[in-house]
């Protein structure tokens, strides 16, 4: 099989960014029983679109989504924005990097990015006043990295080209 | 990799520089809400913009509960009609003692000269979905200021208090549980009129009574409701019953563990609660600053931001 990253691939387009970031939104809003042990989606497609299309999704783009998400979510305004301007400079920054490898060490990539945002999530909220959440809070990053092949795979399905066209 | 040619004269500012402003200006919006809340009127926009995807995230669980109600059986129902008449009938003789006492107590109360009590009117409104926060102990309701919701009424459901209405939105509001750390709730227990403030507990999903003196008439069992002298909460509503006193001889004060009364984290629908109590002004309090001095004036920031806490953003 041909690793993903080799692959001549269609150019993107506007309304497949577009649509995976609304529905990460989406998977955000659903009302998950205990939200600590969620993977959050849209950390996770954001981070996708950093590392696959560096010059079109960056660092301005993840500000936006935070500012959303802090909205939607009634909390500080700013601190998801914060979180999300690091995990896309972060993932721009090694985009390169990451391609290089295969799905799953890519993941290990991923872990670490994620980690990093809900630390920085955490510093925020533990600076503001509040109670540390307990341990299980680590287990959102964990998922999100063991679901980043599915995301990888998912994502890049509408600019894969048709077997028949690859054949010529 | 697509195939557009990498534009090498313009990439616009570094990624470390990008990233240096972007968490500035993130900085600087978390103080400026935190200390001064001059934002509201960007997070309702930005609220609003979220607000569809916020309404779509609720519509898997209305298919899964009208798939779940199209198959319930004919003898579940048959149940829960027994079930339910015998409740009503139960409820028709409280309603109709209720109203005795009701007229009894409003003739004692102009005897005695009080003003009449405003009857509170109650809104219903469904729980959108919870915060996606583990931290915040909010909900969001899908009522907003378009359909009259004040911020700092009372929510509740049908066993008691849920939490206050914090923030409102044009077509959705924010409701701070009774389990935030940050919520205060004036209480009184129903056995002995013993008041008391309650804070929420965070995670542990129980509330607690914090600067009991040791030897407060307080104990396990007891019931507690909402004593009233705010002015926010109505008198009388259910809040929690006492769970356990821990009672430690290092400390001088008590510690009481409550447990809700409200399925707080589990209702799906609740009641805003937005009668106006007519209450008088707040006195003046000019002349006692000046005269107390610095110490006591610090002391009395600390008591009005309590009290604001206690009854609401008033400000908003």
């Amino acid at each position: 099989m041909i690793p993903s990253s080799s692959q001549i691939l269609m150019p993107v387009r506007m309304s497949t960014i577009l649509g995976s970031f609304a529905l990460a939104l989406f998977l955000n809003f659903l009302p998950w029983p205990d939200l600590r042990l969620v993977p959050d989606f849209v950390a996770l497609v954001l981070a996708f679109w950093c590392v696959r299309q560096p010059r079109l999704v960056g660092i301005g783009v993840g500000w936006m989504l935070g500012l959303l998400a802090d909205a939607g979510n009634g909390v500080l305004l700013g601190q998801h924005a914060l979180a999300y301007s690091l995990l896309a400079f972060l993932s721009v920054w090694l985009s390169r990097r990451i391609l290089w490898f295969g799905p799953m060490l890519q993941s290990l990539h991923i872990v670490l990015i994620l980690l990093v945002t809900q630390a920085a999530v955490l510093l925020i909220r533990l600076a503001a006043g509040d109670h540390f959440p307990g341990w299980p809070i680590l287990v959102g990053p964990l998922a999100g990295a063991i679901l980043w092949p599915a995301v990888t795979s998912l994502l890049l399905r509408p600019q894969r080209r048709r077997e028949r066209e690859q054949a010529i | 990799m697509d195939h557009t040619p990498p534009p090498f004269f313009k990439r616009g500012p570094a990624p470390l520089v990008r990233l240096f402003f972007f968490a500035s200006l993130s900085l600087a919006l978390l103080v400026v809400d935190a200390r001064f809340r001059y934002v509201d009127g960007l997070r309702s926009w930005l609220a609003l913009a979220a607000y569809p995807l916020q309404r779509a995230a609720t519509w898997p669980i209305d298919v899964a509960m009208s798939l779940g109600n199209y198959f319930s059986t004919q003898a579940s129902l048959i149940a829960e009609n027994e079930r339910l008449r015998a409740q009503l009938l139960g409820n028709v003789q409280d309603a109709q003692r209720y109203r005795e006492l009701q007229s009894e107590a409003a003739e004692m109360r102009r005897m005695i000269g009080t003003t009449e009590k405003m009857p509170v009117l109650a809104m219903p409104a469904e729980v959108l979905y919870l915060s996606r926060d583990p931290y915040a102990h909010k909900v969001f309701i899908d009522r907003g200021s378009v359909q009259g919701v004040r911020a700092g009424s009372p929510v509740a459901d049908d066993t008691g208090v849920v939490g206050q209405v914090t923030r409102v939105h044009p077509l959705l509001s924010e409701v701070t549980l009774l389990t935030n750390p940050d919520q205060a709730i004036p209480v009184q227990v129903v056995r002995n009129g013993l008041r008391a403030v309650a804070f929420g507990g965070g995670a542990s999903g129980m509330i607690e009574l914090r600067y009991m003196p040791a030897n407060a008439e307080v104990e396990g069992g007891d019931r507690l409701v909402t004593s009233g002298i705010d002015g926010t909460y109505p008198a009388g509503l259910a809040v929690a019953t006492v769970v356990r006193v821990e009672r430690d001889e290092e400390h001088s004060f008590a510690r009481v563990i409550c447990k809700p009364a409200a399925g707080i984290e589990r209702g799906r629908y609740v009641l805003v609660l937005t009668g106006e109590t007519a209450r008088p002004p707040r006195p003046e309090e000019t002349q006692a600053k000046d005269r107390r001095g610095e110490k006591t004036r610090r002391s009395k920031a600390k008591d009005k931001s309590a009290g604001e806490k206690a009854t609401g953003d008033d400000s908003q």
